[in-house]
């Protein structure tokens, strides 16, 4: 395999294809507000993977949201959440569902982790699948899966599903920290032909 | 991981979505995607079978296990986190349920992914798992999260995916990791 394919296959380069899936976009943050993906291609997949983002801001939550129109992020929401944790100390377990971290048609952004830690070491790690984007049919479905650094030191794993309730396509998804910016971090958005 | 697109069935008022060729040695695992996947009758569930090779019928062997989480958009009820006794099996030969009752509302579909391992061998069972994500027919998001296995040795090779009753729309496409 030639090196600029390992690195592909290794790192992901936009536009270059590891079989069917595309990867369609990186972007790093480095103290940002947001990170925004917009102009979103039509494919029947769209995989958001996310790695070490981390928070200005001790405590906060990773929250995305979609917008219609490139600019305004509102999309109505029906979602559900729970939770998986162990504390490093081994005092604490729990498994449950998180009744404040989901949605009913609520406009706001969805969480994706819950206190995520801001120390040196402390970040968040995950992947986000959006279906049917470009349909004016259905709502359009996601499910996403992390895992997080606590800032009350748990490993806390998450599972979350939902659908966007609106029939126009989706344009853009923005994704954010529930307060501050995001310190650090890249997210690359993958498309499945 | 290179995922490849082997095949693409698009059901419009269909009675199932085959799968009857490509699956053998190939490939370790088989990735089934299901999009916009939508009923004619509402509140009918997504469901899959295998056949195994140079044998008639889907009707292979399962053991599995179903939980999801479930929350309606009027916030009415509680929001929960169950696992559901009903959809699982044990050693049945029904088809492996992969949803909740899918409203056939014409913005309601299912969503997910399915993944099959290593089909071909004929040694070991054969593992699945699924995620699915619904846009129910009360009105609910649910995330379902099903796996099992075919307690087969034999080889299995064709796949087969049907509402509980009527036809239905959608794509599911099935890919080849190597």
């Amino acid at each position: 395999m030639p090196l600029g394919a390992f690195k592909a296959a290794l790192m992901g380069t936009a536009g270059v294809s590891t079989g069917d899936v595309v990867l369609i976009s990186s972007q790093t943050a480095d103290d940002d507000a947001t990170i925004s993906f917009t102009s979103l291609p039509d494919y029947g997949e769209l995989i958001f993977r996310f790695y070490t983002m981390q928070p200005a801001t001790d405590e906060a939550e990773f929250v995305f949201q979609a917008s219609l129109d490139n600019s305004s992020y509102n999309v109505a929401v029906t979602s559900t959440f729970f939770t998986a944790g162990h504390t490093e100390s081994d005092s604490s377990t729990h498994f449950e569902y998180r009744p404040s971290f989901d949605e009913a048609q609520g406009t706001g952004f969805q969480n994706l982790t819950e206190n995520t830690g801001s120390a040196a070491d402390e970040c968040c790690a995950g992947e986000l699948h959006l279906f049917g984007n470009a349909s004016t049919t259905y709502a359009k479905q996601f499910y996403a899966t992390t895992n997080t650094y606590t800032a009350d030191v748990y490993s806390r794993n998450m599972f979350i599903g939902g659908y966007f309730n609106n029939a126009d396509d989706i344009t853009a998804v923005q994704f954010k920290f529930s307060s501050g910016n995001i310190n650090a971090g890249t997210i690359k958005l993958w498309g499945v032909k | 991981m290179a995922m490849t697109l082997i095949t693409t069935n698009t059901s419009d008022g269909s009675a199932s979505s085959d799968f009857t060729s490509s699956i053998d040695s190939t490939y370790k695992l088989y990735i089934f995607k299901m999009y916009n996947v939508n009923p004619a009758t509402d509140s009918t569930h997504l469901k899959f079978q295998a056949n195994a090779a140079s044998q008639s019928g889907y009707n292979e062997t399962i053991t599995s296990t179903l939980f999801w989480a479930y929350h309606k958009e009027d916030n009415s009820g509680t929001p929960a986190l169950a696992y559901v006794a009903g959809y699982d099996q044990a050693q049945g030969t029904s088809y492996h349920i992969l949803s909740d009752g899918i409203g056939n509302d014409s913005d309601a579909s299912l969503a997910g992914e399915l993944y099959l391992f290593n089909p071909s061998n004929t040694t070991y069972v054969k593992h699945f798992q699924a995620t699915t994500q619904i846009y129910g027919s009360g009105d609910q998001s649910i995330n379902i999260f099903s796996a099992g296995y075919f307690n087969t040795t034999a080889a299995i090779d064709d796949i087969q995916f049907k509402m509980d009753s009527g036809n239905m729309d959608g794509v599911i496409k099935m890919y080849g990791v190597s």
